[in-house]
């Protein structure tokens, strides 16, 4: 697959590996925060391949991991209701709320359909016209854009019989939240290229001024990885702050317009609670109020008392990379992807669930 | 976040008010919408997300991030032999 | 008994395990630890023998002097067609994989029909043929049938059982207990066909490829490998769903083997690849209908391979790994890069991503 295959090199990724242990000096944390990006560095085994003085921490970037426990059990709540088709992504089907999750409701009776897009609900709502068709919107900045386009278009065709639930995130605000933790060891970053694909990188000049560290857009590749961490370093080993953009094929400075206009048009930031941290000010997506005819949770006036995770789950320390899934005295004991107690461990972004895959349970893992 | 998959337009259309893409992945073809990318043109690259293109590939930007790549590696000289 | 499945890929199956209740739920049907459990507490207890207990894909009888092979097995895959196939053929092709990677020449085979009220005759007409078509490709005849009909809603259009028997091969039984340590593993083909083209017929996914299942009948690959191999040949698997990875797992842990798998030397059509990228999935365990992976003694492999390859069935056969030592009972995957990592068995169905 052409710009997929170039990315995959071998030899690239052990030229990156040997270049990057000729540069480093010292022992450096650095936060890669997609989860797409964890999945490629476990799949992979890219850490392993890193000098010691490198360790690479994940990120809150996986949106199912984060999607409050509140919204699942009203996407639950909703799928119950006579009439309702559920349409979602299939990673969120997996993940618990606090009585079950949407697999079950499906074994109980509810109508819930996986989707690989928003039109595609859009689609089954235009067909199925005596019915409810409900959108799980679940992603960050990069998901945010099909969603406002599939309200916009349920507004512009004049339909009655869809909504949706926005669950999404926006980034920056966790990158924010982890720095001015009091525990961060976080010292650089590997931001999110699809998210910037779409926001820009401007976003983060701000955040890079203000705490004076490194942030690199990076891709998805084994190849984009290892030269996001090379560059990263380099920036780390001379005592640069700078925001810097790996993947420059897909990534301009301004983002995509057309897609931000549309953001700012169907949504507004709101505070969020995300799952496994604490509520982030202005981290989530609401529908604007020009769309609030669209929001689901209004449509079916829904409102559910607040959730509690598992005492013993400690997804919240390894969203935010201050320990790594082997710390948790849960992993691969109570908590494994057959029960997980946490959505770390469920979708297979989750930085859990990808070390309990990839066989990671030593104590070699936690550095 | 966000699997996001380079593919080559090969036919565009309108439906419903929106413009949408024929898109081949090598070998797998499916249909995506061009709204956010209304410069694209048939043979160009997208990265699609969710059933959308988010952007163009930038084949110069590619290759030169490519080369960057090829410059270390000639750096660090003939290398070990694959085991 | 097989711990089989419903054969639909993307048939969501729930990972959460019985404590939930006392009714079954769709997991149970996943081919995954939920069925194994049902399997283990309700119909193993109530139904035990010495044959049953051993749990193989096929049972194995001694009836005179021969020694025969008997399996059954039930289909219920939506969609009813796909690309390269329908119920039918897949039916047919699935009962005699089984009897084949147990080494077997398959004789004969018995199919029954669940049929419900409002399904199309010309429907019912199609599947029949497919399996006329299917069963004479293999040389095998259905020699036994039956038809039922239920009322509408009790039965998702057509559900089909298919049962068959094997003679057994001559002085020789198949098994994981025979894997030694430095055997080479081989596949006979590009693996996920099957999983990606029947998710292309699902109307929610909705992708265009040219692929086609790769359900096809073994019985004529495994006799030329025999043939060939003979004793050298420890063991073979039909992966279904779970895909390629399942199946590996299957063997390593009743081998009690570590499987290595170099994941460069794994076949994957380019169709293949590319509907996996845009949907997030891992060829490694995607579902396969035609293909098997076998254990061959080193010293063997490349003769045995090369018998493949010379067979239409094992065209693009390869070898994909070697079975590194014992003890542990899990597969590890060596990545381009040289790095592994633990190739582990999925506790439910995989599911497409968005992140």
């Amino acid at each position: 697959m052409k710009f997929v295959d170039e990315f995959r090199d071998a030899a690239a990724v052990r030229a990156l590996a040997d270049h990057i242990g000729s540069i480093v000096t010292r022992p450096w944390t650095i936060m890669e925060v997609c989860g797409g990006q964890t999945h490629t560095i476990v799949r992979c085994g890219l850490d392993e391949l890193l000098p010691r003085e490198i360790a690479l921490v994940h990120g809150p970037g996986c949106p199912v991991c984060v999607t409050p426990i509140e919204m699942i059990d009203m996407a639950i709540e909703i799928a119950r209701r006579p009439g309702v088709i559920l349409c979602s992504f299939g990673d969120m089907l997996r993940v618990p709320g606090s009585k079950g999750d949407l697999f079950d409701a499906r074994a109980a009776g509810a109508d819930v359909r996986i989707v690989y897009s928003p039109l595609d609900a859009l689609a089954v709502a235009r067909r199925e016209t005596e019915r409810e068709v409900v959108f799980f919107a679940v992603g960050f900045e990069t998901t945010a854009p099909t969603t406002a386009m599939a309200v916009h278009q349920a507004a512009r065709l004049g339909m009655t019989n869809f909504s949706v639930i926005s669950a999404h995130v926006r980034v920056p605000p966790a990158i924010e939240a982890i720095l001015s933790s009091p525990s961060n060891r976080v010292q650089g970053f590997l931001a999110a290229g699809h998210v910037c694909t779409v926001m820009g990188i401007d976003e983060y000049r701000p955040i890079v001024e203000r705490c004076r560290v490194p942030i690199v857009v990076t891709g998805f590749e084994p190849v984009d990885l290892m030269q996001g961490v090379a560059m990263c370093l380099a920036q780390l080993e001379e005592g640069r702050a700078e925001v810097e953009n790996q993947y420059a094929r897909s990534v301009r400075a301004d983002g995509n317009r057309e897609a931000r206009r549309l953001i700012e048009e169907v949504f507004v930031p709101a505070d969020r609670r995300w799952r496994g941290m604490e509520t982030l000010p202005q981290s989530g997506l609401a529908l604007s109020r020009r769309y609030r005819d669209f929001d689901a949770i209004r449509r079916f006036a829904i409102a559910l008392p607040d959730a509690d995770e598992p005492q013993e789950c400690r997804a919240g320390e390894v969203l935010r990379g201050l320990i790594k899934p082997p710390q948790c005295p849960a992993f691969g004991k109570a908590c494994t992807p057959e029960r997980p107690m946490g959505a770390p461990m469920v979708s297979s972004e989750g930085a859990c669930a990808a070390y309990f895959r990839a066989g990671r349970f030593g104590a070699a893992e936690a550095r | 976040m966000c699997l996001g998959v380079p593919g080559r337009i090969v036919g565009i259309a309108e439906e419903q008010g929106l413009r949408m893409g024929e898109i081949d992945f090598g070998g797998v073809c499916r249909k995506v919408c061009l709204a956010y990318v209304p410069e694209a043109q048939v043979d160009d690259y997208v990265v699609v997300h969710a059933g959308f293109a988010i952007s163009i590939v930038d084949a110069d930007e590619a290759e030169r991030t490519l080369e960057l790549i090829g410059e270390i590696e000639a750096e660090l000289g003939p290398g070990e032999d694959e085991s | 008994m097989k711990r089989r499945e419903n054969h639909s890929p993307l048939a969501p199956a729930c990972p959460i395990p019985p404590s939930k209740g006392d009714v079954i739920v769709i997991g149970h049907g996943s081919g995954g630890r939920l069925t194994a459990d049902l399997v283990g507490r309700v119909f193993l207890p109530a139904l035990s023998n010495p044959i049953l207990d051993r749990l193989g894909d096929s049972a194995e009888l001694t009836v005179g002097g021969s020694r025969i092979l008997f399996t059954t097995d039930s289909f219920v895959v939506s969609p009813l067609r796909f690309p390269g196939g329908d119920i039918g053929s897949l039916a047919v092709h699935g009962t005699i994989n089984d009897l084949a990677v147990a080494g077997g020449r398959p004789i004969a085979i018995s199919a029954s029909f669940i049929l419900e009220e409002g399904f199309p005759i010309e429907e019912a007409r199609r599947i029949a043929e497919s399996m006329r078509a299917a069963a004479d490709s293999a040389a095998v005849a259905v020699v036994a049938a039956d038809t039922k009909v239920v009322e509408r809603g009790k039965a998702d259009g057509i559900f089909v059982t298919t049962s068959g028997i094997a003679l057994a091969p001559e002085g020789l039984e198949l098994g994981p207990e025979r894997i030694r340590k430095g055997d080479a593993v081989l596949v006979s083909g590009p693996v996920g066909d099957h999983g990606i083209a029947v998710m292309s017929a699902r109307e929610e996914l909705e992708f265009e490829t040219a692929l086609t299942s790769d359900s096809a009948p073994l019985n004529g690959l495994v006799a030329a490998m025999l043939e060939c191999g003979g004793r050298a040949i420890r063991c073979m698997r039909d992966p279904t769903r779970g895909g390629a990875a399942t199946v590996l797992n299957e063997l390593a842990k009743a081998g009690g083997v570590e499987i290595v798998v170099e994941e460069s030397a794994v076949p994957v059509r380019d169709e293949v690849r590319a509907a996996c990228e845009i949907l997030g999935l891992d060829p490694l365990y995607v579902a396969c209908e035609g293909r098997l992976v076998a254990i061959v003694e080193e010293l063997e492999a490349e003769k045995v391979l090369a018998a493949m390859r010379a067979h239409s069935m094992g065209a693009m056969a390869a070898r994909i790994g070697t079975v590194a030592g014992s003890g542990v009972g899990r597969v590890v995957l060596k990545t381009p890069f040289g790095t592994s990592r633990l190739l582990d068995v999925l506790p439910g169905a995989q599911l497409p991503r968005i992140c």
